[in-house]
């Protein structure tokens, strides 16, 4: 199914438009808040933007020598770094090491990377259980594994009635509908599987140069838990996480946290580094660090190179009228909203993505939240092109294109269509202020009226004044 | 698995146009960033940093007690426990075994916790005022499972030990550790989740509260 389907299925549902509905204004006003609480603590959250951008370019400039110093880093305290080109190879990695160890269970925290690369269901193949743990990725696991919405809210789709559906159907107790006690009710469940698990993988944040440390930001404990109790602990993640210092760490989680929950900081983050030392009574005994390309390396330095920059916060989809209207589903891929839109085509081929780069109205709503201040609607329009460049977009909208080039670079002929189209769409708005059906364009107005033309074209008037 | 990383390392190297010309300085700047360890823009600094830590504590839903010092610790852990209707039992860590706890009537066991401890008693490495935040560092005698694995979390803070921000606590974990610690655990407030309809839930996967108690001497 394609996107224009997607978002439309997801338009027609009337429990996804509610949910939506629901949480928009919430991340857009803890977000504001957050920032505003920072300014009157004297901070200057425009020139942590600036300063945020400035060291992701950095390490990216020089990313081979980062991951490096990493990998040197993070060996010296015993933890084995591997590499993997793909999401299969890493998967091959994670199963490999999975067998080594004897591993039946393993608790997850939340990864994107272990979304790209679906390496639940290459556990599973393998007869090792994966468990989610993040609430919300533990709802979509138990609910057959049906894919995230949001990069940090997964289930921002659904309703707590839907949850408690399916919670009394999977958890066989009587239905809750509280949230607090069915909060309880998936704690208890997933602490035994904390304490059994003989596995932990998470993500990674950020991957620290200086330390060969990850660090890991979460507010329920589950990275914690991960990262504590299991013999072995598997870190899988994307080769752009690196960033220099423990300086750099506390810069970037005072972006990353306002800009995605609207928090001064989440409740827990973890800087892990090595493994459990002589005497020491808690920690894994083995760590290890799966480091995955699977295309980033192709964005390095291209036009594309700003969207390496991305630290997953999620403040473009939460500020982006398409995302909130359509949610995370109608995009396809593991990316919602705008940096979806860009990642998706990028990561899984143009030609698997023709429309995601469209499904945006260029407001840059996206562009002025973003932490690290990468530019999405030029990006978005990066791609439109590339897609008339390799001929992807349809021979009409092409010829319609080359046709409005060729009027627009005729003024005389560009007036004069211009005052055409401007009686037209009155005859078609009938002396009304808005026209119900778009002639050339019936799509357009299936779902909203089309504002008349007032008065005269910018043409005419200038014209006039420049007479008078 | 090397042909990964030299594969990816190769690609990246291609894409970013790396030489033997390029490469010494580019070193340089590195090593140069990682000695000079700057600071990003940062927020004012409180005057006040007990006043501060305690605020921005209580803001994230922990609750916070103050004691003249450390030998008032037990009795103020007491109080709470009874307030609260918890048993006046905890698991502690090492590091703050010596306290005279069975003086106050709680009994406590310096171990790792487990899934049945309801109370765990921790010191902190050091504390954060921009934020109320605690800062853990594990090691022999400081397990992470005192903070993580029983409902309720007492943490005592020496008020020597509130810095400004992160900033500060890394450069005092560097001087005093060398390198850093198997895991640096930074806690503010009680674990919680907003997952369902974007309501905020204490007690996700950690405890449902934390309870800081500040020593103002020794």
């Amino acid at each position: 199914m394609h996107f224009k389907a997607r978002a439309v299925a997801q338009l027609a549902d009337a429990g996804v438009q509610s949910n939506l509905k629901k949480a928009k204004g919430k991340f857009v006003d803890k977000r504001r808040d957050a920032i505003a609480e920072f300014l009157a603590q004297g901070g200057d959250f425009e020139a942590l933007r600036e300063a945020g951008m400035e060291l992701r370019n950095r390490v990216l400039a020089d990313l081979d020598l980062w991951l490096e110093k990493f990998e040197v880093n993070a060996t010296a305290r015993g933890a084995k770094v591997l590499w993997a080109r793909d999401g299969a190879e890493a998967c091959r990695l994670i199963v490999d090491i999975a067998k080594r160890h004897g591993v039946k269970k393993a608790t997850k925290s939340k990864s994107m990377l272990s979304e790209e690369a679906g390496l639940n269901q290459a556990l599973e193949a393998a007869g090792i259980q994966p468990v989610e743990t993040d609430l919300g990725e533990y709802i979509l696991q138990i609910n057959d594994n049906e894919p995230p919405s949001h990069i940090i809210a997964p289930v921002v789709h659904k309703s707590k009635e839907e949850i408690a559906d399916l919670f009394a159907r999977v958890h066989k107790k009587p239905r809750l509908t509280d949230i607090g006690e069915m909060t309880r009710e998936a704690r208890e469940v997933l602490r035994s599987h904390f304490l059994s698990a003989d596995m932990g993988i998470s993500g990674g944040n950020f991957l620290v140069a200086e330390t060969g440390s990850v660090a890991l930001v979460t507010n329920e404990g589950n990275g914690r838990m991960v990262t504590t109790v299991p013999k072995v602990h598997v870190v899988i993640t994307g080769i752009e996480k690196v960033i220099p210092t423990l300086e750099d760490l506390s810069l970037l989680l005072r972006l990353l946290i306002r800009s995605a929950t609207g928090q001064p900081i989440s409740n827990y983050v973890s800087l892990l580094t090595g493994m459990k030392g002589e005497g020491d009574l808690d920690g894994p005994e083995n760590m290890y660090f799966v480091l995955v390309d699977n295309g980033r390396s192709d964005l390095l330095a291209s036009e594309f190179n700003d969207m390496l920059r991305c630290i997953r916060c999620g403040a473009c989809m939460n500020h982006c009228p398409v995302y909130q209207t359509i949610g995370g589903h109608a995009y396809g891929w593991v990316y919602p909203g705008p940096m979806g839109s860009v990642l998706t085509p990028l990561y899984m081929g143009m030609e698997n993505a023709l429309d995601l780069p469209h499904a945006a109205t260029l407001c840059n709503q996206c562009g002025v939240v973003c932490p690290v201040k990468i530019p999405l609607p030029d990006l978005l329009r990066t791609l439109r092109e590339k897609q008339v460049e390799k001929k992807l977009r349809p021979l009409s909208e092409r010829l319609a294109l080359k046709a409005w080039a060729w009027v627009a670079t005729r003024p005389a002929l560009y007036a004069l269509g211009t005052k055409f189209a401007v009686r037209y769409l009155n005859w078609l708005a009938g002396g009304g202020k808005s026209i119900a059906v778009l002639g050339a364009a019936p799509e357009w107005t299936a779902g909203r009226d089309f504002p008349a033309p007032q008065g005269r074209t910018f043409r005419e008037m200038y014209a006039r004044r420049k007479r008078s | 698995m090397n042909d990964s990383r030299d594969l990816i390392l190769g690609r990246i190297r291609e894409r970013l146009g790396r030489s033997p010309a390029n490469v010494a300085p580019a070193q340089t700047a590195m090593d140069v960033a990682l000695a000079a360890k700057s600071a990003g823009p940062r927020p004012r600094t409180d005057a006040d940093l007990v006043a501060a830590f305690r605020a921005r504590s209580e803001a994230l839903a922990s609750t916070v007690d103050q004691v003249a010092c450390l030998a008032d610790v037990p009795r103020a852990v007491a109080a709470y426990l009874a307030e609260h209707k918890l048993p006046a039992r905890a698991v502690c860590v090492p590091d703050l075994a010596g306290l005279d706890w069975r003086g106050a009537g709680v009994e406590v066991e310096a171990r790792g916790a487990i899934d049945h401890d309801l109370v765990g008693i921790t010191g902190c490495f050091r504390a954060i005022a921009e934020t109320g935040t605690l800062m853990l560092c594990t090691g022999r005698a400081t397990p992470a499972t005192v903070s993580l694995l029983p409902e309720t979390h007492i943490a005592v803070v020496p008020a020597t030990a509130i810095v400004d921000g992160m900033e500060e606590a890394w450069s005092a974990a560097r001087s005093e550790f060398g390198q850093m610690p198997r895991a640096v655990n930074f806690i503010s407030g009680p674990s919680r989740t907003g997952d369902i309809e974007q309501t905020i839930v204490l007690g996700a996967h950690g405890p449902y509260r934390v309870h800081v108690v500040i020593a103002h001497g020794q």
